[in-house]
C-alpha cells in the first residue's frame, strides 16, 4: 500500500481502512476453514500414522510421528487373513465393485432413457414408484431377497451382490440419469429420427455418448459405494476365500487387542486406497453428482 | 402392475403429436424393451420380497422348515415382551435426533462460509466432502473405535476413558462419525445457495437489512426446499445405519445395547438367531415408521417449505 505516490494521500488511506477488514475477515475465514480441515483430516492421519507404528508405541504414546516406522505391518497385513492373501480379497472386492459398476451404468441408463425420453403408458405412476423406491430402506426387502437367493442356490456367491445391478434396483441413479437426459437438446433425437435413426440407435448412438458426465458420476458412486458396503456382503458371504477387503477387516473387530493394531489399519489403509485414489481422480463428477442430486428436484 | 401393453388401443393423451399416429406402438413397444430390467427388478427384488417379508412377518420361520403361521404373536411379542426391541427403538432414535440435526447444521454453517469465497472454495468443498465418501468403510469405523477407545486419543485429550465401553458415550461416539461426514448435504447446500439470486441480498441491503437479517428472510427461505431434501434424505439414511455400530460394538450392540441400532439389532434376530419371521415384522415396523417420519417432514413442509417462483421450475 506504499505504492501511489501519485495519488493524494488521503485516497489512499480511506481505500486501505475500507479494504483491510474485508482483508482480515477472509484471512479470518481461511484460517477457519484450515483448522476445520485439521481436525476432519486427524482420523484420516491417524489411520496412516498407526499403520506404520511398531506394536509399542501404539497405546504408549499419541504423537502422530512413529518413532520408527514398522513396515513390517504391512507385510503382515499383505498376508491377508485366513490364509487368504490380500492380493485375492482385493481381487475379489475389484471383481464385485466392477460387475455392480456395469451393471448398474448399463441398467439405470437403459430405465432412465424410457423414463426421461419415451411415452408408455403408466408412466406417471411408474416414475412415482420408482422415486419411492430411492427411500425404501434396504432392509424390509432384505430377508425375502435373501430367501430367494437362498432357493436360487446363490447364497456364498457373488451374484446376489451383482444380479440386483442389472436389474436397476438402485433407482437413485435412475433418478439422477433421468435428469441429466432431461437436460439434453430434444432436437438431437429429432434430427437423428429423420436420419432414420430409430429409439435404439438414437438412444445407443445419440444420447448415451451425451449423457457420459452422468453416467461417469454413476459409476463412480456405484464404484464406492459396493466398495465400502459390508452389510450384505456380512449377510452373502461366508467363505474365507470369497471374501472382500471389507469382510477380512471384520475378523479383526471381534480381536481388540492393540498388538494387532499395526497390521490391522496397514490392512484398512489397503482398502481405503481405491476410494482414495478415485476420488482424487474424478472429484469434479462426484461433487457435481451430489450438488446435480439435490436441486433441480 | 406392469402388464403388457396392448398396442391396439388409441389413448387421448395428446402428448405426442397426432401427425404420427402410426410410429406411436412401435415406440411404445420400444419403451418397454428399455425398461424391462428395471420393471424385473422392481418386481422380483422389491414388490415380492415386500409382499413375501409381510407374509413372513405372521410366521415363525428359521430357511429350513417350512414357515409356521403364527398370527400377530411376532409383533405382539416385540412390542410387549422384547425389552432388547425398546432399547434399538430408543438407541436409533437418539442417535438420529443427535446426529442428524447436528450433520446439518454443520453442513449448513461450512456452506454458509464458503459460498462468497473466492479463493480456494473448490478446494474446500472437496476437502470437506471426501469424508463422506470414506466414511462409510470398515476401516474408518475401526479408526473411529481406536480413537474413542481407552487409551484412545479422545480419553487422552479429555480424560473421560473410552467412550466405546461406556453406554452413555458410545452412542455419541457413532453420531459424531455421522456428524463428521457432512461434506454430502453441505455440497448440496451449496449449489442451493448458488441458486439464491444476488439481486435479493442487493434489495435487502439497500432496505437496511443486516446479515442475520438477510440470512433469516432470504437465505433459509430461499434455501428451505434444499434443507428439506437433506433433512429427508440423512434422516432417512440414519435409520439405517449399521456399519459403524457393528464396528464398534464387535457385532453385539453394547456397551449395555446403547449401541444396538435397529438394523443391527434386525440382523442379530434374523441371521444370526435365524428368527426370519420376527426379523421381517421388525422390517415392516421399519417401513412403516420412516413412511410416517416422512410423511410428517412431508406434512410439516408446508407450513416452512418456500417454493419460489413456480414457472422456474
Amino acid at each position: 500500500m506504499t505504492t501511489t505516490t501519485t495519488t493524494p494521500a488521503t485516497t489512499t488511506t480511506a481505500a486501505t481502512t475500507a479494504r483491510r477488514p474485508f482483508a482480515r475477515r477472509r484471512v479470518a475465514l481461511h484460517a477457519a476453514c484450515l483448522a476445520a480441515l485439521l481436525v476432519m483430516l486427524y482420523p484420516l492421519a491417524w489411520l496412516l500414522a498407526t499403520s506404520v507404528k511398531p506394536a509399542d508405541e501404539v497405546i504408549a504414546s499419541l504423537d502422530l510421528l512413529p518413532g520408527r516406522l514398522e513396515w513390517s505391518n504391512y507385510e503382515t497385513a499383505l498376508d491377508g487373513v485366513n490364509d487368504v492373501s490380500v492380493g485375492r480379497l482385493l481381487g475379489n472386492s475389484l471383481l464385485i465393485a466392477s460387475g455392480a459398476v456395469i451393471g448398474n451404468v448399463l441398467s439405470c441408463s437403459l430405465a432412465a432413457y424410457a423414463f426421461a425420453r419415451l411415452r408408455f403408458r403408466f408412466r406417471g405412476p411408474l416414475f412415482a414408484f420408482m422415486i419411492a423406491t430411492i427411500m425404501l430402506p434396504h432392509h424390509a426387502v432384505l430377508i425375502p431377497q435373501y430367501i430367494i437367493f437362498n432357493q436360487l442356490g446363490m447364497v456364498n456367491t457373488y451374484w446376489p451382490l451383482i444380479l440386483p445391478k442389472f436389474l436397476a434396483t438402485e433407482a437413485f441413479f435412475v433418478f439422477l440419469i433421468v435428469q441429466f437426459m432431461r437436460g439434453l437438446p430434444r432436437e438431437l433425437e429429432e434430427a437423428a429420427r429423420i436420419d432414420g435413426c430409430g429409439p435404439f440407435r438414437s438412444f445407443f448412438l445419440v444420447i448415451l455418448p451425451l449423457t457420459r458426465p452422468a453416467l461417469i458420476t454413476t459409476a463412480i458412486f456405484t464404484f464406492i459405494w459396493t466398495w465400502n458396503d459390508f452389510f450384505t456382503q456380512l449377510i452373502y458371504l461366508f467363505s474365507p476365500e470369497k471374501f472382500t477387503l471389507t469382510l477380512a477387516l471384520r475378523s479383526f473387530v471381534d480381536a481388540s487387542s492393540t498388538s494387532a493394531f499395526g497390521p490391522m489399519f496397514a490392512m484398512s489403509v489397503i482398502a481405503l486406497l481405491p476410494i482414495v485414489l478415485f476420488f482424487l481422480a474424478f472429484q469434479r463428477f462426484l461433487v457435481e453428482g451430489m450438488a446435480n442430486s439435490g436441486i433441480k428436484g | 402392475m406392469t402388464t403388457p401393453h396392448t398396442p391396439t388401443t388409441v389413448r387421448g393423451e395428446g402428448a405426442a403429436p397426432p401427425a404420427r399416429p402410426a410410429r406411436r406402438p412401435r415406440r411404445e413397444g420400444a419403451a418397454w424393451v428399455f425398461l424391462s430390467p428395471w420393471v424385473l427388478g422392481a418386481c422380483v427384488l422389491t414388490l415380492l420380497p415386500m409382499a413375501v417379508s409381510l407374509y413372513l412377518s405372521f410366521t415363525d420361520y428359521d430357511l429350513f422348515d417350512a414357515p409356521s403361521w403364527v398370527g400377530l404373536r411376532n409383533y405382539t411379542q416385540m412390542f410387549t415382551e422384547d425389552p432388547r426391541y425398546w432399547r434399538s427403538v430408543g438407541a436409533t432414535l437418539t442417535y438420529v435426533a443427535i446426529a442428524v440435526p447436528l450433520q446439518l447444521a454443520l453442513a449448513l454453517v461450512v456452506a454458509l462460509a464458503l459460498k462468497n469465497m473466492r479463493h480456494g472454495k473448490a478446494f474446500y468443498r472437496s476437502a470437506f466432502y471426501a469424508p463422506s465418501l470414506l466414511g462409510a468403510s470398515m476401516s474408518i469405523a475401526l479408526v473411529w473405535r481406536a480413537i474413542f477407545n481407552d487409551g484412545g486419543t479422545v480419553d487422552y485429550l479429555l480424560g473421560t476413558g473410552g467412550w466405546v465401553n461406556q453406554p452413555g458415550w458410545a452412542l455419541l461416539a457413532v453420531a459424531l462419525l455421522t456428524v463428521w461426514q457432512f461434506g454430502a448435504p453441505m455440497v448440496i447446500f451449496l449449489a442451493g445457495l448458488q441458486q439464491i439470486p444476488g439481486e435479493l441480498y442487493e434489495a435487502a441491503e439497500v432496505d437496511g437489512a443486516g446479515r442475520w437479517r438477510q440470512f433469516l428472510s432470504i437465505t433459509v427461505p430461499m434455501l428451505s426446499p434444499v434443507i428439506f431434501f437433506n433433512l429427508v434424505l440423512q434422516t432417512i439414511q440414519a435409520f439405517q445405519v449399521f456399519t459403524p455400530a457393528f464396528a464398534i460394538s464387535a457385532g453385539k450392540g453394547g456397551p449395555a445395547d446403547s449401541t444396538l441400532f435397529y438394523t443391527l439389532y434386525l440382523y442379530d434376530r434374523g441371521f444370526v438367531a435365524s428368527h426370519m419371521g420376527y426379523a421381517s415384522a421388525m422390517a415392516w415396523v421399519l417401513l412403516l415408521a420412516i413412511g410416517v417420519v416422512t410423511a410428517v417432514l412431508f406434512r410439516t413442509s408446508r407450513s416452512w417449505v418456500f417454493y419460489a417462483s413456480e414457472g422456474d421450475r
